[in-house]
């Protein structure tokens, strides 16, 4: 299982302000009636995005002008609350590559590294200069530079952090870990003969 | 050198070293429901891989259940589906099944532990953030995504980095009508929403020490919400006491011998910690949300806060985001607010302790007109345990409608919903937008006599007044 070197991510940015971001906004619970991930890109943010009947509310999702962009900006604590994987899902299968806020919950922020989707941490005050550029010019290219630690765009470059075990799964292509922790079996067995509660 | 609970839980289940630098770490014990499992199952289907320790992983349905209708099919196909998806998986992989039918169904923080599979000393996973619950017992459990349910069916294990561990020392002794919901509302306010993240937090003191099993399991639940990846209070005799004679906890010799190694996992005086607060009991009064965040609390007796006076301009504007979404005044008292709904439940206030208190003062009141008030077991066998008891009456002729258990109005993926902006005293865990079913629904976190005191006068009110309460 071969796994993309994620090193960075480039593309058009969107920003959705705020602080406290929950994945029961990102993704309503009622969405979750489901046995599969598929079709969940249809989902993200909808209570904020969507109207009762089903219009468009204002939301920089709906705006026309940030269309197709792949890199997500957003505010302090984002992805707190419910551990659902649904909200990650959605937001790669949206068409998101990538995240950058002040900070994330940290369940949230493992189901993505997971997923191969970086979470890169920037200061308030980067985040609202590529904010205020993405809002200049919509076309503005960001990139993610996991592997440098740093944001480029509109000619501008601020630092960001991913944090290091993070980093080096997805530079290195191990972010989804299944093949390493299965090559453990035998360690694991090892371990669990040491534990009573575990036996059959 | 003296260890903390979480380093010795830590150190006798770490497998290895990975290369990116987190631990494979054992989980001895995984809890499944069936709303984040069945695209678990799917990926180790196509993966062709198998469930590694089907006897170590287990499962109930609470999520989606119906609390009004007990046969099947549900009158929500995409909720039968859900439910048919769990049992066909748990079939095939050969995985112990909490189902209806078994009687011992109930929300999974509630089924674990009154099983006895939740033990001292283990580490615990389920796709569920509020698996900080099984902390009271001295456990460490996390709360997971989908992917991770995969790896840990597969392998038994999951990679994660090792938690920092704060210790909160709540001293001296809780006022009456003052509850482990407003220790741990007060602790979120104090500490913050994201206070906790990277940190396992070891919950500790008189206040503590005196808890029952469930009133630990109360502050524990709601550890996610300030952040905190885990919980944990360590085990003592009320512990161990709580866990004799369960189905699945060790008897005869074994027992002895559980009970002097469930003991040595507790932190070791002296041990490190990364942080250590320490917080007066007697600075707990009844505590309510007023926000869309379980941070976002005051006590009974204060104002809505006003963004005028706001120091911080992050702070003004989460406040009048708030305020704006609650449809509440800057600068009122947040006691006489008109409630629409009353709901008492969850995995955070759903055990038998939580309607024991609310029947004992609820005796001979009534629900306010125009108040739906809904009392929701956690479990099956907590609602028959309440049954014995007569507390369903209780509830019932005071004006609750006695349901089957489930997670019901917390995240209202059944029936049970909020409608348009209604107003609900909620003994759930989360206040968030939307949370309970409705785009504009709203929701006033508080424990469970303060849902009843609501319920009984129609507005959040001071349980202590409503219900002269003068010693808990």
């Amino acid at each position: 299982m071969a796994l993309e070197k994620i090193t960075h991510v480039t593309g058009r940015g969107v920003y959705v302000p705020g602080n406290d971001i929950d994945t029961d906004r990102i993704i309503p619970a009622r969405f979750m009636k489901c046995v599969t991930f598929d079709g969940l890109g249809e989902f993200l943010f909808y209570d904020v995005r969507k109207n009762a009947d089903g219009t468009d509310r204002p939301h920089p999702l709906n705006d026309p002008r940030f269309k197709g962009a792949t890199v997500l900006l957003s505010g302090a604590n984002f992805g707190c609350g419910s551990s659902r994987e649904h909200a990650p899902q959605a937001i790669q299968k949206y068409g998101f590559k990538a995240i950058i806020a002040e900070n994330f919950a940290e369940i949230f922020f493992g189901n993505c590294t997971t997923l191969g989707v970086p979470c890169a941490t920037a200061s308030r005050a980067d985040i609202a200069r590529i904010a205020a550029a993405i809002e200049a010019d919509p076309q503005t290219e960001v990139v993610v530079d996991v592997a440098k630690q740093e944001i480029r765009f509109a000619g501008q470059t601020v630092p960001t952090v991913v944090r290091a075990d993070a980093l080096d799964a997805l530079v290195n292509g191990r972010w989804d870990a299944i093949a390493e922790l299965l090559d453990g079996a035998v360690a694991v067995q090892t371990k669990a003969v040491t534990l009573p509660y575990l036996a059959a | 050198m003296p260890k903390s609970l979480f380093e010795k839980v830590w150190d006798a289940h770490a497998v290895r070293t990975l290369a990116n630098g987190q631990t494979q770490l054992l989980i001895g014990t995984h809890l499944i429901h069936e709303v984040t499992s069945p695209q678990a199952f799917g990926m180790v289907r196509d993966l062709g891989l198998k469930v590694v320790m089907p006897h170590r992983t287990f499962a109930t349905v609470d999520h989606i259940v119906p609390t009004d209708q007990f046969v099947e099919p549900y009158s929500d196909p995409l909720a039968q589906a859900m439910m048919d998806e769990l049992r066909k998986n748990c079939a095939e992989f050969g995985i112990t099944f909490f189902d209806r039918a078994t009687g011992k169904q109930g929300i999974v923080h509630i089924v674990g532990p009154e099983q006895g599979i939740t033990q001292p000393g283990t580490t615990i996973a389920c796709g569920d953030s509020h698996t900080s619950t099984h902390g009271a017992f001295g456990a460490v459990a996390f709360g997971i995504g989908t992917t991770q349910i995969r790896d840990v069916l597969a392998t038994q294990t999951m990679a994660l980095g090792k938690l920092k561990v704060r210790r909160i020392n709540v001293t001296g002794k809780l006022r009456p009508g003052v509850y482990a919901k407003d220790v741990i509302l007060h602790i979120i306010r104090v500490l913050g929403v994201n206070g906790g993240t990277g940190y396992a937090y070891e919950y500790a003191g008189e206040v503590f020490d005196r808890f029952s099993m469930e009133e630990r399991m109360t502050v524990c639940n709601m550890s996610i919400e300030g952040g905190a990846r885990a919980g944990y209070v360590n085990p003592d005799q009320t512990t161990f006491e709580y866990l004799k004679g369960r189905p699945y906890s060790p008897k005869g010799a074994a027992w002895d011998a559980a009970v002097e190694r469930w003991a040595g996992f507790a932190s070791d005086a002296g041990c490190h910690y990364d942080d250590i607060v320490t917080i007066d009991a007697a600075d707990i009064a009844p505590t309510v949300t007023w926000g869309i965040n379980p941070g976002q609390g005051i006590s009974i007796n204060e104002t809505i806060p006003d963004p005028a006076l706001a120091t911080a301009v992050d702070e003004k504007a989460s406040i009048e985001e708030a305020l704006a979404y609650m449809k509440l005044t800057p600068g009122a008292p947040i006691k006489g607010t008109k409630i629409n709904v009353a709901f008492l439940g969850s995995c955070t206030n759903g055990r038998l302790s939580d309607f024991q208190e609310v029947a004992k003062f609820l005796k001979g009141r009534k629900v306010a007109d125009g108040v739906k008030a809904i009392a929701v077991p956690g479990s099956q066998i907590v609602a028959l345990q309440c049954e014995k008891l007569g507390l369903d009456k209780i509830l019932a002729e005071a004006g609750f409608e006695w349901r089957a258990a489930g997670c019901s109005m917390c995240l209202a993926m059944n029936p049970d919903k909020l409608i348009g902006d209604q107003l609900c005293a909620s003994s759930s865990n989360r206040n968030f937008k939307g949370r309970q079913g409705s785009t504009t629904g709203r929701t006033i976190l508080m424990s469970p006599l303060m849902v009843a005191a609501a319920a009984v006068t129609g507005s959040v009110a001071d349980a202590r007044e409503v219900f002269s309460v003068s010693s808990n």
